[in-house]
């Protein structure tokens, strides 16, 4: 399942996707919760009972602040999430 | 003059109740309840050995444990049922974590997606939920299993909310708007904004730039819809397309969306409205089924 987290507003679409079926199976054991600065992710089971990683729910309408610090103005690459999350299975929209 | 001339809310739609009377619940083996707690609405759902039995839709009031007791105390007095009968409850929606009595929550994506496959059948791959006060697009299998999901709820624009609100603005019952959406000579550009309180303010400013009631309501379900297909374009849209919550019966924001999309929305003879429900009862159906057989 692809889970988008976030939000459209009159800036912008700003979206964290997270690929649940490469979460489930996660080879570096959740590394993003402990990358996130913010402390964004959460290990949560999903609907269908597998273990998956999702943003908390305080965060999903506050993207474009709360992945601010880790954002530089002209470069977005080496995100400290997508970088922990080995499988590939995070990306952010903006 | 028309009967709510005088009353404030032209933002009220009918709450409904259905009991398929051709059923006996004092018959059926598992008998599975949902409760979709929105923001805006609640609905009560029970199914008898998998197959829709009945349902209730009512305003949600200022609590969400108040509110789901209401909504599925309505349903089972219509059914002479006891909340004992049920033997799984399924909490759903915005305030599914404050339902005191239901044996398990589950998130308002996939319970849609599995309401959604019961209502219009396994080849529903798109569906699209305009909810009270959020919208979530939503891709699912042949069974009604969730793949991809993206939903907005940051604000009330391109919501049953702000049609709510609109509705206010006009004094115009919210049943009517869809219709009179079409009572035009020409089709308006959509409103501009994009926030539900700008929007307002649009709206009156168009009036008194000689726009009529129903050219704005065009451009207000122009809006909505031009708002929705932009996220629906986000996940894609694969066929058959449905749609579910209050919006679904306003055509005048549907047949906008189908024309965006260029793509017809599947029609079926169930409430819009209960499909989170539905999905949590029929979720509830499956986890008793799988109780019974592991004791």
């Amino acid at each position: 399942m692809i889970a988008n987290y976030g939000y459209q507003d009159g800036t912008g679409e700003y979206y964290i996707a997270i690929d649940t079926a490469h979460c489930a199976e996660c080879p570096v054991d959740h590394a993003c919760v402990k990358a996130c600065p913010q402390q964004m992710f959460e290990i949560v089971e999903d609907d269908y009972g597998d273990s998956m990683s999702w943003i908390k729910e305080e965060h999903r309408c506050l993207l474009i602040d709360d992945c601010a610090s880790c954002k530089k103005v002209s470069d977005h690459t080496g995100l400290p999430c997508v970088v922990a999350c080995t499988a590939g299975a995070i990306e952010h929209s903006w | 003059m028309s009967m709510l001339e005088n009353d404030k809310d032209y933002w009220r739609w009918q709450e409904s109740c259905w009991i398929d009377e051709r059923r006996d619940w004092r018959t059926a083996r598992i008998v599975s309840a949902g409760i979709d707690i929105g923001s805006v609405s609640s609905q009560a759902v029970v199914c008898v050995d998998g197959e829709l039995y009945g349902y209730h839709s009512m305003r949600t009031g200022g609590s969400s444990p108040d509110s789901a007791r209401k909504v599925i105390d309505a349903l089972l007095a219509r059914s002479g049922m006891a909340i004992e009968n049920l033997h799984y409850l399924v909490g759903t929606g915005y305030g599914r974590i404050n339902i005191p009595f239901a044996h398990k929550t589950l998130t308002e994506i996939a319970c849609h997606a599995r309401g959604a496959n019961y209502m219009a059948g396994p080849s529903v791959r798109t569906l699209l939920d305009m909810g009270g006060q959020d919208c979530k697009v939503i891709r699912c299998d042949e069974r009604g299993k969730v793949e991809r999901f993206l939903m907005n709820d940051k604000c009330a624009a391109g919501t049953g909310r702000g049609m709510e609100v609109i509705a206010d603005l006009l004094k115009i019952p919210v049943v009517e708007l869809g219709e009179r959406s079409f009572a035009i000579d020409a089709e308006p550009p959509a409103v501009s904004s994009i926030c539900v309180v700008f929007a307002r303010s649009e709206a009156l400013g168009l009036i008194k730039a000689g726009y009529t009631k129903n050219k704005v309501i065009a451009a207000y379900c122009q809006a909505m819809a031009e708002r929705v297909v932009s996220l629906i374009k986000r996940i894609g849209v694969e066929q058959e397309f449905f749609i579910t919550g209050g919006i679904a019966k306003n055509s005048g924001v549907v047949k906008r969306i189908e024309r965006l999309l260029g793509v017809e929305s599947i029609h079926t003879k169930y409430d819009s409205q209960i499909a989170g429900a539905l999905g949590a009862a029929l979720f509830g159906h499956t986890l008793m089924q799988k109780q019974t057989k592991e004791s």
